[in-house]
């Protein structure tokens, strides 16, 4: 008993641990990588005894200066709700990973360990919850602030991240059809057991056009640009206007610990989660190839989170009404289509 | 006559574009195609090959200089004679024309007979100048001029911002100067 309770925590540390720091990566990937798109070199001064590791002591600085600076309550603002507001923001972004599998079951010692925090089985339906809980960190922010920009802000942030979940979930309707279940373990197995045209049917073979969608809803969650109608960098007059020092840092750490679970997520649910592609288990089990699972499952993360970071550095943002229009009027009838269309051809194959 | 109104079509979008998806990949293929270009590139610089190909823009600033053009009017500087001398004479044409009045000579007697004066003191507060340039303009012995290309004045106190004749003279001495370019002395 005591064992296994130490194998879940050493699992859960490990995952808080990776996320954290791919998180604070991402705040040099961020900077970087836009430079290097652009033709420029990218924040590259801070250095400790004149090393500057191609900028890697920014975020370090960032966050130094983050805590220096003044923790400033606006006068008539909740103080319990302001201060509770962005902790909701980041503790319902790392909730979520509980349910991310990152690995086939792995065989130390007679043990078999799922690697995966928790293996729910409605672990889909977890992991939407979580997302649609984060929204409350926004709305309190909006509402605890005394403030009016803030409170627009919030009621931005509100539509927006309803409208998109809407889709969101609907769009993976498709895709629990296909598969026959919402345990996101054995989504990720099927997507290895089931064969389309000789090949593994990923979900993106199966659900092409809930692909897009889910992608779509899923930046759109993570409100970043070309979807920042919530927190509007360029002007910043979001629902954290009234934040300073280390709480604003909470909010633009869990937007990038938004990213990177939508990473997983397209992951486990579009790209075969740690499948490996064109490999098959070997009967007979190895260490290797379950590292290796592991391994193949970072690397697609790691390419979603640089192809959401490609798409913020490209694309310029939505018009506030184009956007709602764009998720009532295109997401969400396209994906009450696909389940239909989905469902005719499941029909058609029985 | 009413008045004739040019009616401009604006192109409509084609359903591709319209389906929106395809611009969008059409654009990041060409901010990946730059990124990869770039990382290339940087990778390359790192072990010492193709060094010639620019990965980027950036001109590394305060170690990198760059030159400004010509005609840039940058801080000023007094000429001097072959002998060392200030080429100044003392006109108080420059103090007189300055709109800033931030000039401010003192004439003494040169003891050479050809020459009736010179500069006791001439001194610029930089703080108050607003880089007009009526001084060089103005100056009839070509003895004030802004082609120095030291662009960086700044100061912790105004004090700082107040250069006398010496330091006008031998603008060298600040360090950063970059040489001009052309034919100037």
């Amino acid at each position: 008993m005591i064992i296994e309770v130490l194998i879940k925590a050493v699992l859960a540390f490990i995952v808080l641990f990776s996320v954290l720091s791919f998180a604070g990566l991402h705040a040099w990937i961020e900077r970087k990588q836009s430079a290097v798109m652009q033709d420029r070199i990218g924040a590259n001064r801070a250095s400790i005894f004149g090393f500057t590791l191609l900028g890697l002591f920014h975020p370090i600085a960032d966050a130094i200066k983050l805590f220096m600076k003044e923790d400033f309550i606006p006068e008539g603002a909740n103080k319990v709700l302001h201060t509770l507001a962005p902790c909701l923001s980041l503790v319902f972004a790392f909730a979520a990973f509980a349910s991310i599998p990152f690995g086939d079951v792995l065989r130390i010692g007679g043990r078999e360990i799922t690697l995966q925090i928790a293996n729910i089985n409605v672990g889909l339906l977890y992991v939407l919850a979580m997302m649609s809980m984060g929204v409350y960190g926004v709305v309190l922010a909006g509402f605890s602030s005394n403030s009016n920009y803030a409170f627009l802000g919030g009621l931005r942030a509100a539509s927006q991240m309803l409208s998109y979940e809407i889709a969101m979930g609907v769009s993976l309707i498709g895709l629990i059809m296909v598969y026959g279940t919402v345990d996101l373990q054995e989504i990720v197995r099927r997507q290895g057991e089931f064969r389309l045209f000789g090949l593994q049917a990923w979900g993106i073979l199966t659900q092409p056009l809930a692909f897009f969608i889910f992608l779509t809803a899923g930046i759109a969650e993570t409100k970043r640009i070309p979807f920042d109608m919530p927190e509007g960098e360029s002007e910043i007059v979001g629902y954290f206007v009234e934040y300073s020092g280390m709480k604003f840092g909470m909010y633009m750490f869990a937007d990038f610990i938004e990213t990177i679970l939508i990473a997983c997520l397209t992951t486990t649910l579009f790209f075969g989660g740690w499948q490996v592609p064109f490999m098959h288990a070997p009967a007979a089990y190895s260490l290797g190839f379950a590292l290796l699972q592991v391994l193949s499952f970072v690397v697609k993360v790691v390419f979603f989170a640089w192809l959401f970071m490609t798409i913020r550095w490209t694309l310029p943002r939505f018009r506030y009404d184009q956007l709602l229009s764009l998720g009532w009027k295109a997401m969400f009838p396209l994906s009450l289509a696909n389940i239909l269309v989905t469902a005719l051809i499941l029909l058609i194959r029985r | 006559m009413p008045p004739k109104t040019k009616v401009i079509k604006q192109r409509e979008l084609n359903f591709l574009e319209k389906l929106y998806i395809p611009e969008v990949i059409r654009g990041v293929c060409i901010t990946s195609g730059h990124f990869f270009k770039n990382l290339t590139l940087h990778s390359l610089h790192r072990i010492g090959l193709l060094r010639h190909i620019a990965a980027a823009v950036t001109i590394m600033y305060p170690e990198i200089k760059r030159r400004y053009p010509h005609r840039y009017r940058t801080r000023h500087r007094l000429t001097k004679r072959d002998d060392g001398t200030p080429r100044c004479v003392a006109c108080m044409m420059c103090e007189t024309v300055c709109p800033a009045k931030c000039i401010y000579i003192v004439a003494e007697e040169n003891p050479d007979p050809n020459i009736e004066k010179q500069p006791k003191t001439f001194d610029i507060d930089l703080g108050k100048c607003i880089y007009c340039g009526f001084c060089v303009e103005a100056c009839p012995e070509d003895a004030i001029r802004m082609d120095t290309q030291i662009m960086n004045i700044a100061g912790y106190t105004r004090e700082s911002m107040y250069y006398t004749k010496d330091r006008l003279l031998n603008p060298e001495r600040e360090g950063d100067i970059v040489k001009p370019s052309g034919s100037l002395r």
